[in-house]
């Protein structure tokens, strides 16, 4: 018997891979779609239409980078008209007052801009550019607008010890709510997991201060923040359950049911250009894959919180396990556990160096060498 | 910020109620929606900046006359407290404040 399926919340379309920055830990994957396959104008259309009829409340216009595509502001047009709640996700890098205005008035109803740190030097060794200037200036257009906006902080090991100053700079933007994101292990953040990563002090102190932030703001300013899943208890609720609130179609107009589903081998996806949104997100054997409970394997199938946690992530289990219906293995209860641990022990426990290696001249540290994603063609 | 009765509830940026001909209405925030069913859509609806909350506990008592009218006024109340808790309403005052 197939489960329950319920309609989809929030459509996330990716508008493109094209990008002025360069983040090592883009949620993109590896193997970026070009410009060329990107879907015209008309099919964007025709898909944000076909959301709000199955019921999707929200559209996330993403990337990449969005506003490198040229037909943005129709694109929000459009998806106002049809009745979704339209958010830009956006590095704002290619704002300028004139454009912020345009989609505005083309009815945008919020806005997420990404930081990458509270200073230029940090914000820029993360994304290869310099960036924080404009992220600055974006603010202040914003305020004049009124427009409802979060700033959206990506958190690692590299940065965690600046974090007061990021949320300092949260409140000082009059930002409506800030978020505070945990790096996740997949894509470019698995190849630079090992200087991603923070320890566990890090976490603790982190988890302290954002608990003491959200207390201090609580009316003021909404402060959300994402833990990091290698060091809790019990998995995270990874989009909500696999196929039941969330839709991804990346710029070629495949239909995933998350950002890293294609790392999983074997699953089969439609593309929006062959079939309408509800049949994908009804039939699709991507999306049917890890509905519900048939797929589960002990302990997740006779385990209290599956209704909770729906096993955690599958892409997380196959990277980590190489089997995509396992427990998702940052779960306490999971046999695959100790793989988790292995690399948190490695990290927080580092062996001291051996004396063999004292005869060598002293070297200096070795410059920190992050895997930059490419700007695809 | 308190809420008081000549306050100005209005709905905080980012924040809007779902269009009218999409069922059920639904105040619509960054990352979630709030499923408004009678009296909170009622309630909602005057968040607009120009009602003051004697005027939408006025209202409302009018509209629900079988109710207590004092049961009336502490669910507005609390459900204002609520939305502004979760940064769903500004108090007109304060966001004045905040443009300084």
């Amino acid at each position: 018997m197939t489960a329950t399926i319920s309609t989809p919340l929030a459509l996330i379309a990716e508008l493109t891979h094209r990008c002025p920055l360069h983040c090592v830990y883009c949620s993109n994957p590896l193997e970026l779609q070009s410009r060329r396959l990107e879907l015209s104008t008309e099919v964007w259309s025709r898909v944000l239409k076909e959301a709000a009829e199955a019921g999707v409340l929200q559209v996330d216009f993403t990337g990449g980078e969005p506003l490198a595509r040229p037909d943005l502001v129709e694109l929000i047009r459009v998806a106002r008209a049809a009745g979704l709640y339209v958010n830009l996700i956006t590095s704002g890098l290619p704002l300028d007052e004139r454009r912020l205005a345009e989609i505005v008035n083309a009815g945008l109803d919020h806005l997420q801009l990404s930081f990458q740190g509270a200073q230029e030097d940090a914000a820029s060794e993360i994304a290869g550019t310099r960036v924080l200037e404009q992220k600055l200036q974006v603010i202040k257009w914003m305020r004049a607008h009124r427009i409802g906006f979060t700033l959206n902080f990506v958190i690692h090991r590299q940065n965690l010890n600046r974090l007061e100053e990021m949320i300092s700079l949260g409140v000082e933007s009059g930002a409506g709510r800030l978020e505070f994101a945990h790096v996740q292990y997949y894509g470019w953040a698995f190849v630079n997991r090992q200087l991603l990563l923070p320890t566990r002090e890090q976490v603790d102190h982190s988890i302290r201060l954002l608990q003491q932030a959200q207390a201090e703001l609580r009316g003021k300013v909404r402060v959300e923040y994402v833990t990091p899943d290698y060091y809790a208890k019990f998995p995270k609720a990874c989009m909500g359950g696999w196929g039941r609130r969330l839709m991804l179609i990346t710029p070629s107009g495949d239909a995933l049911p998350c950002h890293a589903a294609r790392v999983i081998p074997g699953l089969k996806f439609e593309n929006v250009m062959n079939l309408d949104l509800l049949r994908i997100w009804r039939e699709s054997d991507a999306f049917q894959r890890f509905r519900g409970e048939a797929w589960m394997q002990d302990p997740c199938k006779s385990c209290d919180r599956r209704t909770q946690d729906f096993g955690g992530c599958r892409c997380q289990a196959f990277l980590l396990t190489g089997d995509a219906a396992a427990t998702d293995p940052v779960c306490s209860l999971s046999p695959q556990r100790p793989r988790v641990d292995a690399t948190l022990a490695a990290l927080n426990n580092p062996i001291a160096p051996s004396e063999a290696i004292a005869f060598d001249a002293p070297t200096p540290p070795a410059k920190i060498s992050w895997a930059y994603r490419r700007n695809p063609a | 910020m308190h809420l008081e009765m000549n306050t100005r509830p209005r709905l905080a940026p980012g924040c809007r109620l779902s269009d009218s001909e999409r069922s059920p209405r639904m105040l619509q925030m960054p990352e979630r929606a709030l499923r408004l069913n009678g009296s909170s859509l009622e309630i909602v609806t005057r968040c607009d900046g120009s009602h003051t909350v004697r005027q939408i506990i006025s209202e409302l008592q009018k509209m629900y006359s079988k109710a207590e009218p004092e049961r009336v006024e502490k669910d507005i109340l609390g459900y204002l407290s609520l939305l502004h808790e979760q940064r769903a309403v500004d108090f007109a005052d304060e966001d004045a404040a905040a443009q300084e």
